[in-house]
């Protein structure tokens, strides 16, 4: 029995020794199991989470850096900047978004429209590390919140600097906006390859100016590393580049002028873009109606947007550059000019105008009545005969107007400095080929061509397009690039680069036949069309009346002005240029749905020469009054 | 006079004060306390009050060492039963009237300072454990061993309740550890095994969806990157960023960036590791290996079924403490709350492991005393 315990015993002693060596095992298993992970973790892995401590360790804080400003040629401000609080959110942050929201409310105001224009920008902006709930704080909210800030992670006061557009809706088709930086933007951006230098930036232009020279005005961003801890506060500053401010830019547009012309068209809707020939420099450049572009500093409010986009007027459609409009008779004097250098006419050829040109069986009419009678190439321009323009095109043929035509931009992009240009339509059997599916259709006619002669038919141009070929034409034929920038300042360098005038081309006109034509455009404003807007000018100018159909009419219809429904009324077009001599403006109106071009177009152009040329301000009447309309309309009727 | 004059001399004194004491042990045991308090000094250098805290922790944990190893096994035996009933007692009393801190009723107040009796249970429960099996040596059954569950699961249960996974499942693992190399067949062993993987299927499905998510992000930390997962990615990263050699003392970016949570205590492994990279790992783990080599073997020499289950218990019970803590800061298992021993800053557990380390000397030096 003691033998068989003792035994026993060394038996449990070996079975025990066998655990402690299984347990020994166990371990050396355990441990090399750690020290694989070790090993993965500190040499397999280690490159990736060396990287992961040092972002960890320094957070690089991008500094945007402020935008250049915009200003007219006078050095006024039409773009500044200036520094506002904003409440922003940091979505990755907050977990529960509305009711942080909710909470805020309690500490500063948040209205309506705040929150969904929060919801909007939300959905809109990519990468934004924060949005806005509130801007422009007063200092009691600022403190406010600054006492309340522990209850609100993710949710910080910040300086920013907001843009403010000085003049509002002045010119606001030129300076255009600024705006969050979207998804589209973004790929734009990553085109460009300049992503990395918008870090810290929200903002982007979207149009005019501002989006047209974003990288001018941008400026380059600047960087802080700084030393933060897990909560991500920052502990230091190990090192810093600033931001370099965007460039100014300056504009050779005249805001004061600008002021003028906007004001001249009344409550009208129109175009006008006044170029100096010399140079292609842009000195009023208007697009009737325009929009407050401040609304969109902070992110428009969805309401605002929604006015602004479906007003019938189409306020953020840029007229002057995207709206195409037949040009009417203020395409004659480049036919007669095409007229003389093709020699198809002399300024001594001559037409008896019955009031009505007829081809193929068709009778195209004269705007009078009865027509003209004795009708040279001068008179032809001068009282716009329809009939005269009727034959000649007949006469040239649509090959030979399209030929010359494109030789004064009409029908391709202007190339101003402005993003959104339309092309417009310069007719011609190659484009009809083009535009048209059918084959019916494809096919030019040569009735066709007849009304293309007074700048109807398939003619369609931008106004920047008719003011460009204005200035060629009042420049003998040079044509500069319009543009509106005049020279860019690095504010910190004093750098100042100009933008050099950029001749594109000059059309080899005989200047008998340029002499000619712009002596007939003097007579427009002298004693044509054009003459009851131009009485007593103290300067010399020369002028082109047109009305463009919006409508056809039916042959033998009488258009009645009072009797068409406003969108259809007929366009008002005038072009003109000054002094006669040594013209330093030309430019082109152009009022939607008016009427006659030398009751309403022809004002506003005399309106803004008499300001440029000689400093006068228009007197404070309302365009056209109704008083005098009713004699005008019949002078009108004879000459336009 | 002469006899005196020798028993009064400095070497005569220390040979005294030396008996009982393992060398080796207290080398290992120092070796690690000491990279721990360097550690910790790297850890709380806007704190240094720590590191002498920690030091007078250290002296306490020693004398009660020194104090631990001179008491025989079977004098230690006799205090089992009562140790681990007034241990019991406590815990339920921490149920009862126990301090929340955290949301969690752990500390019991006694006199001026405060005091956790799970602490206590993980030396309480492997004593009784062992004082059970050596009393029932020569007729242990199956209810034996059944019955050692139940001394273990009352405890350890009362302990998750607290809540206090981390200590629960390190009491539960000491006790463990006694019923293993008590003797339980490994039949019996495998069939629990295998009764709880199959009981998690069912349960798996009885848990609410935020349950399981929960223990989903304990698994996987990446899931919840900013609450729960935060520890372990933080950890990892620290890990991982030490590299071969690490970036040097005092130089851990992410523990003095203030990325590592929990950073002085159950978390000062990541800052060690940073610091030190692979090397000061391997060195580490080279620590832990030795002292658990001369812990079992001390258990494998011991005299009586008492002094080798407790013996074995222990030295296992710091590997199970070393690799959990190094496990979940590695991020290869899920966070609990378990200090890597010797190392990370506490003196209640320190207390206990030293305690353990002087069970362990006394287990070593009264190895023959039965048999002679």
């Amino acid at each position: 029995m003691k033998y068989a315990e003792l035994k026993d015993y060394e038996r449990e002693l070996y079975y025990f020794r066998l655990r402690v060596g299984f347990a020994g095992v166990v371990v050396l298993v355990a441990f090399g199991l750690l020290l694989a992970r070790f090993f993965h973790l500190q040499v397999v892995l280690h490159d990736t989470y060396a990287s992961k401590a040092e972002e960890n360790r320094i957070s690089i804080v991008p500094i945007a850096p402020n935008r250049g400003l915009i200003l007219d040629r006078n050095g006024v401000l039409l773009a500044r900047n200036y520094a506002a609080y904003t409440l922003e959110i940091f979505p990755a942050k907050v977990k529960d978004l509305e009711r942080t929201i909710q909470e805020l409310e309690s500490v500063v105001e948040v209205q309506a429209k705040d929150r969904s224009r929060f919801r909007k920008l939300l959905a809109e902006t990519r990468n934004a590390e924060s949005l806005p709930i509130r801007t422009r704080l007063t200092d009691e909210e600022v403190a406010r919140f600054a006492a309340n800030r522990y209850r609100f992670p993710g949710v910080e006061i910040k300086a920013r600097l907001f843009r403010q557009y000085p003049f509002g809706g002045t010119a606001s088709h030129v300076v255009g906006y600024i705006g969050r930086i979207n998804a589209r933007d973004q790929e734009k951006l990553d085109e460009l390859d300049v992503e990395s230098n918008y870090r810290g930036t929200d903002f982007i232009g979207k149009a005019g100016i501002e989006a047209s020279y974003q990288q001018e005005l941008h400026g380059t961003t600047g960087f802080e590393q700084v030393e933060i801890d897990a909560a991500g506060r920052g502990i230091r500053t190990l090192a810093r580049t600033s931001a370099r401010a965007g460039n100014n830019v300056t504009l050779t547009l005249d805001i004061r002028l600008q002021e003028v012309a906007e004001a001249a068209f009344g409550a009208h809707r129109g175009a006008l873009v006044a170029i100096e020939p010399s140079s292609g420099g842009v000195l009023a450049f208007v697009s009737r109606p325009g929009y407050d572009p401040n609304l969109f500093v902070d992110g428009i409010d969805p309401q605002s947007w929604a006015e602004l986009n479906n007003s019938p007027d189409r306020p953020l459609n840029n007229r002057a550059i995207a709206g195409v409009y037949p040009p009417g008779s203020t395409f004659k004097p480049f036919m007669a000019m095409a007229a003389l250098e093709l020699g198809k006419r002399t300024p001594k050829s001559a037409i008896n105008d019955p009031g009505f040109f007829e081809f193929g069986g068709r009778r195209f009419r004269d705007s009078k009545p009865g027509g003209h009678g004795h009708v040279d190439l001068y008179k032809s321009i001068v009282k716009s005969s329809d009939t005269y323009y009727y034959m000649l095109a007949n006469d040239m043929g649509i090959d030979a107007i399209a030929g010359f035509m494109k030789q004064f931009g009409f029908g391709a992009r202007s190339g101003i400095d402005l993003e959104g240009e339309a092309k417009g339509v310069l007719p011609s059997p190659a484009w009809k080929k083009e535009r048209f599916r059918r084959p019916e259709q494809q096919k030019w006619y040569a009735g066709e061509t007849i009304s293309i002669g007074i700048g109807q038919g398939y003619n369609a141009y931008t106004p920047i397009q008719l003011a460009l070929a204005v200035a060629t034409l009042a420049a003998n034929g040079e044509m500069y690039r319009p543009r509106l920038a005049s020279h860019v300042d690095n504010a910190r360098t004093g750098e100042r680069r100009y933008a050099e005038p950029a001749l594109v081309q000059r059309i080899p006109l005989k200047p008998e036949n340029v002499e000619f034509v712009k002596r007939a455009m003097a007579g427009v404003n002298s004693e044509g069309t054009g003459a009851r807007a131009f009485a007593g000018a103290q300067y010399t100018s020369g002028g082109k009346t047109g009305t463009a159909q919006v409508i056809g009419m039916k042959q033998g219809e009488k258009y009645d002005e009072q009797k068409v429904a406003e969108r259809f009324k007929d366009h008002a077009l005038f072009i003109a240029f000054a002094p006669l001599e040594s013209p330093k403006i030309a430019l082109a109106v152009l009022v939607e749905n008016s009427g006659f071009g030398a009751r309403y177009a022809a004002p506003i152009a005399r309106t803004v020469l008499d300001y440029y040329l000689l400093g006068k301000l228009p007197e404070a009447k309302p365009l056209a009054d109704s008083a005098t309309a009713a004699q005008d309309e019949q002078d009108e009727e004879e000459s336009d | 006079m002469a006899l005196e004059a020798s028993l009064l001399s400095p070497r005569r004194l220390a040979a005294r004060l030396a008996e009982g004491i393992d060398g080796t042990l207290l080398a290992l045991a120092l070796a690690l306390s000491t990279l721990g308090l360097a550690t910790l000094y790297s850890a709380s250098l806007e704190q240094p009050a720590r590191v002498t805290a920690q030091l007078a922790n250290l002296a306490v944990a020693l004398a009660a060492m020194w104090l631990a190893a001179r008491v025989p096994p079977q004098t230690l035996m006799r205090f089992a039963p009562p140790a681990y009933l007034i241990g019991l007692a406590l815990l339920v009393a921490v149920a009862l009237y126990g301090d929340m801190v955290h949301g969690a009723r752990r500390w019991l107040h006694v006199g001026v300072t405060r005091f956790q009796p799970s602490e206590m249970m993980k030396l309480a429960l492997p004593l009784m454990l062992a004082w059970y099996f050596h009393r029932n040596e020569a007729t242990l059954r199956l209810r034996d061993f059944a019955f050692g569950a139940l001394l273990l699961a009352v405890p350890a249960l009362l302990i998750a309740r607290q809540p206090d996974l981390g200590t629960a499942v390190l009491v539960a693992a000491a006790g463990f550890y006694v019923i293993f190399f008590a003797g339980v067949g490994w039949k019996v062993l495998g069939a629990i095994g295998l009764l709880g993987a199959a009981s998690l299927l069912p349960l798996w499905g009885l848990l609410h969806d935020y349950q399981r998510k929960r223990i989903l992000t304990l698994i996987d930390p990446t899931q919840d990157p900013l609450g729960a997962g935060y520890h372990t990615i933080q950890s990892t990263i620290a890990v991982g960023s030490g590299g071969l050699a690490g970036k040097g003392w005092l130089h851990g970016t992410q523990t003095h960036l203030e990325f590592i949570p929990e950073r002085h205590t159950d978390f000062i492994f990541a800052v060690f590791s940073e610091e030190f990279g692979l090397v000061g790992n391997v060195m580490l783990l080279a620590l832990y290996a030795l002292l658990i080599a001369r812990g079992l073997m001390i258990a494998a020499h011991a005299a009586t079924v008492f002094a080798r289950l407790l013996a074995a218990a222990i030295t296992l019970m710091f590997f199970t403490y070393a690799f959990v803590n190094m496990g979940m800061v590695s991020g290869i298992l899920p966070v609990v709350g378990v200090p890597l021993p010797f190392v990370s800053y506490g003196g209640t557990s320190l207390l206990t492991l030293f305690i353990g380390v002087g069970i362990l000397m006394s287990i070593h030096s009264h190895r023959r005393l039965v048999q002679t």
